[in-house]
């Protein structure tokens, strides 16, 4: 018996709206489909209008998980076109925090991956180390998600003894942790039987469909921002390149564990070998025209900004390719002949950040499915038409 | 008298208050081993030690909007909960708590109890498929197929490993196989292997992790619960907290000697081993991750079932060998 189920764009595997139009055969996959766009905020549009300081704190709220990431390829960019030279103390500190986020995104997705194989206590125990790591955050920049330490020329906060002490203490615990972690993953046999064979994708497949970041990686393509083409601080630390050949979910699990142990070493490399100096130079508030295509190694894979100037205070165009968006080709090609249960756990392994990936949208008719162009104006007229028209709602009936 | 009793068994104890207080306990201690193995706190709020905070849940749902999808089969999706409810709580009657008597068979006593209890106990199964198929919902009916996909794995290791200790007993009456063994307490060592079986395919039968295929809420949502709301799945959460209570009391008699020394002592021991068999199925729950749909099956029958069978042989060898 054939069927189609849909998944999204509101389903509890997910945690933020696409749809996924899965055509079943039994408990197996047949074909799929996926559609974006339920998440679109025009954020492109909206850095045309904000000076180069303003789209930090745009290009950062791109993401929840990955903030630093987007502010940071945005301001590497920047800088490229400013012709600056940010101290190196500031640059330090600000991929400090970049390997801290790494560290606790990747957590965070354990965590995740764990809840959707219906492993419970593996999501407990790594989202509540994913404590130490987010007060590790908190106290260098003062929040937990949205860091705001990047400017353009540097960073705007400095670390000080006490707060060097402790972060190479929370990192002695969560190295244990992580180690602990990777044990269970390797070895439970429940977990690791749900996982292992799962969203198959080989090496050829990986390369062509232009996979990125971990997924790339669990296929066995050595790609990695930071080695192929270090930037700032990356050609001074010393650490390796995670992979693995399995090509499976459980090879992304272990790319994963494996990172959070290297992000550890490159931690306590950058504080233990902080250099002194300022943390910011100042920047000018205009940009020379010119193009730069800024690269950087978001938890998730390689996030790409296109940022083009045109003399003036702000940015003519700023083009996001977020990781996510690179990996929904090999996202079909791995759901493919899975099985339903499978469903979630396939899709969480590449750490889709939907919202991250949202660049465009189309309006199709739910019934017809035809195309059409809207403008503002006639979407808030629509809304409003729709809430003035719409039935008052029922309340619940008390039983008693 | 007789019909004082009578009246008491029914709605007293074991009957329906004793089984709705008990079963909110159980899902409090359920809860609180679960929480307390994932390093978290647990129900603390309602209640002393949020003791009270199943029988909260349990009138919040009673309270709440009752939604029968309009494409359902509306007469059996309501009807659905009632039932399930009814045969748990029956096949609680039979288990030999008190008002039995070893040498004189009665209702609530009487050979061939373990298989109604079996019987009874396997019921909500077909019930819950009924159900995630009456309310057409597409989800549901998925989770409505691995329902009854899983019982044709946990199904027969279990019948094979709670009939061994009845054959080494000589008996097909639960209060006759738990005195028994009262009397030989070193022959329960006999059932072990057939005890971690039980233990696994009640945890299958409950649907609880890593069994939690029919309702797993990351692939298919409620699954087979996914239309049912209000009081009807008020209905179904209380039902599946008295099948843990009545399965677990089930295993108690037939693994763990049953529940000697009539009314008070006897609710001691009834308490302290339900409690000990529920604590092996949290900790079941704790430490597994959702397995697939085609893994339960192939782990029955490669695993369990030949280990049922390896389980009944043992019995029976040990059978000739006492005489």
């Amino acid at each position: 018996m054939s069927f189609e189920i849909p998944i999204g764009p509101q389903h509890p595997a997910l945690k933020e709206p696409i749809s996924l139009r899965m055509t079943v055969d039994g408990e197996v996959i047949t074909g799929v489909d996926i559609r974006l766009g339920y998440n679109h905020r025009g954020v492109e549009k909206v850095a045309e209008e904000k000076n180069w300081t303003q789209n930090i704190y745009l290009t950062e709220r791109i993401c929840g998980i990955c903030s630093h990431s987007h502010a940071t390829c945005y301001v590497q960019g920047v800088e490229k076109l400013m012709e600056l030279a940010p101290p190196k103390r500031g640059l330090y500190i600000r991929y400090l925090v970049s390997e801290l986020e790494r560290v606790h995104s990747h957590l965070l997705w354990l965590g995740v991956a764990g809840h959707e194989a219906g492993f419970d206590s593996f999501f407990m125990y790594t989202w509540r180390d994913r404590e130490i790591v987010m007060d590790l955050l908190e106290m260098i920049s003062g929040n937990r998600v949205h860091y705001a330490i990047n400017t353009i020329g540097g960073v705007r906060r400095d670390l000080d003894e006490g707060q060097k002490a402790r972060i190479l203490e929370g990192v002695a615990t969560l190295r244990k942790r992580s180690e602990y972690y990777f044990h269970i993953g390797a070895n439970e046999p429940s977990f690791v039987g749900r996982i292992a064979g799962v969203g198959m994708l080989s090496k050829e497949q990986a390369v062509s469909l232009c996979a990125v970041g971990p997924v790339a990686r669990a296929s066995g393509v050595a790609r990695d921002v930071r080695k192929e083409d270090p930037y700032a601080v990356y050609d001074e630390l010393d650490f390796e390149l995670c992979t693995a050949d399995t090509c499976d979910v459980l090879g992304r699990v272990v790319v994963r564990v494996k990172e959070l142990l290297e992000s550890y070493k490159m931690i306590e490399q950058m504080v233990k070998g902080l250099p002194d100096g300022d943390i910011a130079c100042k920047a000018p508030r205009k940009a020379k025209p010119g193009e730069v295509v800024s690269r950087y190694e978001a938890p998730r894979g390689e996030n790409i900004h296109y940022i083009k100037a045109n003399g003036t205070d702000k940015p003519e165009r700023l083009k996001v390719r977020a990781p996510t968006l690179g990996n929904y080709p090999a996202t079909v090609e791995m759901l493919r002949n899975g099985f339903i249960a499978d469903i979630p756990l396939i899709f969480a392994a590449i750490d889709p950040c939907i919202c991250c990936a949202e660049r465009t949208v189309t309006l199709v008719g739910a019934r017809n499915g035809e195309e059409r162009l809207v403008t503002l104006g006639d979407l808030r007229r629509l809304a409003i038409e729709r809430h003035q028209s719409a039935p008052p709602k029922r309340n619940a009936v008390w039983p008693i | 008298m007789a019909d004082l009793r009578t009246v008491l068994y029914l709605l007293v104890y074991p009957g329906l208050v004793f089984l709705f207080v008990y079963s909110t306990f159980c899902e409090w201690f359920d809860r609180k081993v679960y929480a307390r193995l994932q390093n978290r706190m647990g129900p603390t709020h309602t209640g002393r030690f949020g003791l009270l905070q199943p029988i909260a849940d349990f009138l919040k749902l009673m309270a709440k909007e009752d939604v029968v999808p309009e494409a359902a089969d509306k007469r059996l999706f309501s009807v659905l909960p009632v039932i399930g409810l009814a045969v748990v709580s029956t096949a609680g009657l039979l288990l030999p708590v008190w008002n039995f008597d070893l040498g004189l068979p009665g209702w609530t006593s009487f050979s061939g109890d373990i298989i109604v209890v079996l019987y009874l106990l396997s019921l909500p199964t077909l019930i819950l498929f009924l159900a995630a198929w009456s309310s057409t919902n597409l989800f549901a009916t998925i989770g409505g197929s691995r329902v009854l996909t899983m019982l044709f794995g946990y199904e027969v290791p279990l019948f094979l490993s709670v009939l061994s200790p009845a054959i080494l007993a000589d008996s097909w009456r639960l209060a006759e196989i738990a005195a028994f063994y009262q009397a030989r307490p070193l022959l329960l060592l006999a059932n072990l292997l057939g005890f971690l079986i039980a233990v696994v395919a009640v945890q299958a039968k409950l649907e609880r992790t890593p069994f939690d295929i029919p309702h797993a809420e990351t692939e298919i949502v409620g699954g087979t619960f996914t239309e049912y709301s209000g009081k009807k799945l008020a209905l179904f959460r209380l039902t599946f907290d008295i099948e843990m209570v009545v399965a677990s009391g089930l295993l108690a008699t037939v693994f763990l000697g049953g529940f000697p020394g009539g009314a008070v002592i006897g609710f001691v021991h009834f308490v302290v081993k339900t409690l000990f068999v529920i604590f092996l199925l949290s900790l079941l729950r704790a430490l597994t991750s959702r397995i697939r749909i085609d893994q339960v099956v192939s782990f029955s029958w490669k695993y369990l079932a030949p280990l049922a069978v390896l389980q009944l042989l043992a019995t029976i060898l040990l059978k000739g060998l006492l005489k």
